[in-house]
């Protein structure tokens, strides 16, 4: 069957940029969904705002764009009253991070079951390249006309850190990983972080003169190598990808289950 | 008594006889922040989330144990702005959701509140009133949120607001608050206060059924056959279909058409800004809810609402029985303000004072609402404490030119 069944085509043409990495996130992502075999009345969708978050417009499940930064709060809603359905929450690195970085621990931190994708392209798109907290130093951004002092953040560990059960990353380059991860995260029982590092060729990529959509893809190929790889042994500056954290934890709607068999008993 | 008369709709509902074998309704002495979790589960509430904060932590205490005693959800979020915003997820799904803040809380809520008025989705919202701005005064008595519930959230809009002074209309006001948001699709905030929050004082725990309740309206639209989410029906409601069912559609806070698609049409932003306003305003009889205390031949009106309205009421009764012809409106429904109620209740009176604890936003609606403004006063505290009735007869001598 084909992944346009999953798709909105009144919704079209899209409005990302040529070159966006965002529609790479989309394309992957959906045949993530049609791998696994999901019937499209049990996905919800919840986005924030930014470019990326316009992703969830385009898919045909029961979606919802709902305010910067606080996508995973509306989506904890969602879940937690209706804990059978599969909650997929795509998110920009300044949705997920900036605005929405409280909501971001905390979610990681009750360990509920949803999958959040971080497309990370490191800068405000929607408002015209900002800098973000994943600009990290030195990088060039329209509030950031010298250069960017902040640091960035690890996604990776600050996910980890947060207590998500199951944390990934890997690039727009790397389109088939991106499936085969987001296959994982989204049949992970627990909360799931994935960071697809995604490019933005009309800002980051003319700010930080890294080229057209091709040279950023291929500096993302260059800079990123499989977890413990050989590469990574002698060179430590890249970035690695794969899945760093899978592990069990009791995940929070079945344990809200349980305080409710105890409250029934108790009364 | 036939001088006491109540606008609420289902006041005649509330005497009703039940028959034998049929649960019968139970009396409790709590606080009015209990009151309010008893009638939200009374009106079916499924889904709670919030953040604990003076003076409204109690309905997240009880609730907490309440809500897994009934099988259904309450989670305590990392702030206010994810509560409404979990409540807002949850009442997509097909539930009775509600959060509970103060004035700290309810600032943090306005955006995600203007979201649930865009994306028309039924939901509660109480704020129990303390003294700002700021943290201000958090056990304090204050009724100085009633503009932020009419304006906090940005761009034009209409919102339902309630309030009560005791708790036996704190229980029906609550109940009133779920069937509204329900009848029309949108948030409606409950302004209570720090005084009837925490107050104790007797309520009758209506038996089941003795209250109307009004459930949520569903599409009937089948499986396969195009749903449109935002398509009004001729009386201007919206069925919904709940997410995770056979309808998938798109939810947007962004200007959207009939779909639920982003939109900059012009005539479609013209046309759903209208429906959001007209929707409620056009409404506004339907919405009042007051009470009227000796107003027929009241040459003397007070007007509050809240628990202003308590001491209002005791000022009146005590004026009454020396004769002096004082009436009292009390307003349960602020927001439409029931200016037509206004007008016409105080249309006879040679004044009209405003009894409530802030600097007079009620006034200014009183005054845009009477024939005459240079009639009405203000009779306010905002000190933090209890407006009473001396308060109140002081400012009554002085209108009336008797001096302190
Ligand atoms: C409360 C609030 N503050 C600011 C904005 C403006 N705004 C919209 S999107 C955005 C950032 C977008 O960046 P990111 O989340 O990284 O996503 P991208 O557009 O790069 O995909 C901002 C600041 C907003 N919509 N709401
Ligand atoms: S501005 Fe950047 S992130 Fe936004 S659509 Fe264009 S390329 Fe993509």
């Amino acid at each position: 069957m084909s992944i346009k069944q999953f798709i909105r085509e009144r919704f079209f043409p899209h409005m990302w940029c040529p070159g966006c990495g965002h529609g790479v996130v989309l394309n992957a992502m959906l045949r993530a969904v049609e791998r696994l075999g999901l019937n499209k009345n049990d996905i919800v969708m919840v986005s924030g705002i930014g470019c990326s978050s316009r992703i969830s417009g385009y898919v045909d499940f029961h979606t919802l764009h709902t305010i910067h930064g606080r996508a995973l709060a509306f989506a904890t809603g969602v879940k937690m009253s209706r804990p059978e359905l599969n909650l997929i929450v795509p998110m920009g690195d300044g949705d997920a991070l900036a605005i929405g970085g409280n909501h971001f621990i905390h979610a990681a931190r009750r360990n509920i079951d949803m999958t959040a994708i971080v497309m990370n392209n490191r800068i405000y798109g929607m408002t015209g390249g900002q800098y973000s907290p994943l600009s990290g130093h030195g990088i060039l951004a329209t509030t950031a006309p010298y250069h960017n002092i902040d640091q960035g953040f690890d996604i990776v560990n600050l996910a980890t850190a947060a207590g998500a059960t199951f944390v990934a990353r890997t690039t727009t380059y790397h389109v088939q990983q991106i499936t085969d991860i987001l296959c994982d995260a989204i049949t992970h029982k627990g909360f799931s972080v994935v960071e697809i590092m995604s490019q933005c060729p009309t800002y980051f990529g003319r700010k930080n003169r890294e080229g057209g959509a091709v040279e950023m893809m291929k500096l993302m190929k260059d800079r990123t190598t499989p977890i413990g790889s050989k590469a990574f042994q002698e060179n430590p500056d890249l970035i690695q990808r794969g899945i760093f954290v899978k592990r069990d934890q009791p995940e929070y709607c079945s344990e809200y289950h349980k305080v409710i068999e105890k409250a029934m008993k108790g009364r | 008594m036939s001088d006491i008369d109540t606008g609420s709709q289902e006041a005649g509902d509330r005497g009703k006889t039940l028959e034998s074998g049929m649960p019968s309704s139970e009396i409790k002495f709590i606080q009015g922040n209990e009151v309010c979790v008893e009638a939200a589960l009374y009106a079916g509430l499924d889904f709670f989330a919030g953040y604990p904060i003076t003076p409204s932590t109690e309905i997240a205490e009880h609730l907490s144990a309440r809500l897994p005693q009934a099988g259904k959800t309450f989670i305590q979020m990392e702030d206010e702005i994810a509560s409404i915003c979990a409540i807002i997820g949850a009442s997509l799904t097909g539930h009775k959701v509600m959060t509970a803040t103060s004035g700290p809380g309810f600032s943090l809520m306005q955006e995600a509140l203007g979201y649930a008025v865009m994306t028309e989705i039924p939901s509660v919202i109480v704020n129990v009133q303390r003294g700002g701005p700021s943290t201000g005064l958090p056990t304090h008595a204050s009724q100085g949120d009633v503009n932020q519930a009419r304006w906090g959230t940005h761009g034009d809009h209409a919102i339902i607001t309630l309030t009560a002074s005791n708790h036996q209309d704190v229980f029906s006001i609550t109940v009133d608050a779920f069937n509204l948001a329900e009848t029309y699709r949108t948030p409606v905030i409950l302004l209570f206060d720090e005084v009837v929050g925490h107050m104790r004082e007797k309520v009758i725990i209506p038996a089941p059924g003795q209250l109307p309740l009004v459930e949520r309206l569903r599409t009937s639209v089948r499986e396969g056959i195009d749903y449109h989410p935002y398509l009004p029906r001729e009386d201007g409601r919206l069925p919904m279909s709940d997410f995770g069912g056979v309808h998938r559609y798109n939810v947007t806070g962004l200007v959207h058409d009939m779909w639920g698609f982003p939109s900059g049409n012009p005539q479609v932003v013209q046309g759903l800004l209208r429906h959001l306003v007209d929707k409620i305003n056009n409404n506004a009889r339907e919405i009042a809810r007051y009470k009227t205390y000796f107003t027929e031949d009241a040459d003397c009106m007070l007007v509050s609402y809240g628990s202003s309205a308590r001491s209002a009421l005791h000022v009146v009764m005590n004026r009454r029985q020396r004769g002096e012809k004082l009436g009292l409106l009390e307003l349960q429904t602020l927001w439409p303000f029931p200016a037509h109620v206004v007008r016409d209740v105080c249309a006879r009176a040679e004044y009209v004072v405003v009894v409530e604890m802030n600097m007079g936003q009620v006034l200014e609606q009183v005054k845009l609402a009477v024939d005459k403004a240079q009639k009405v006063f203000l009779a306010n505290r905002i000190d933090g404490v209890f407006i009473n009735p001396t308060d109140i007869r002081n400012i009554l001598r002085l209108i009336q030119g008797k001096g302190v």
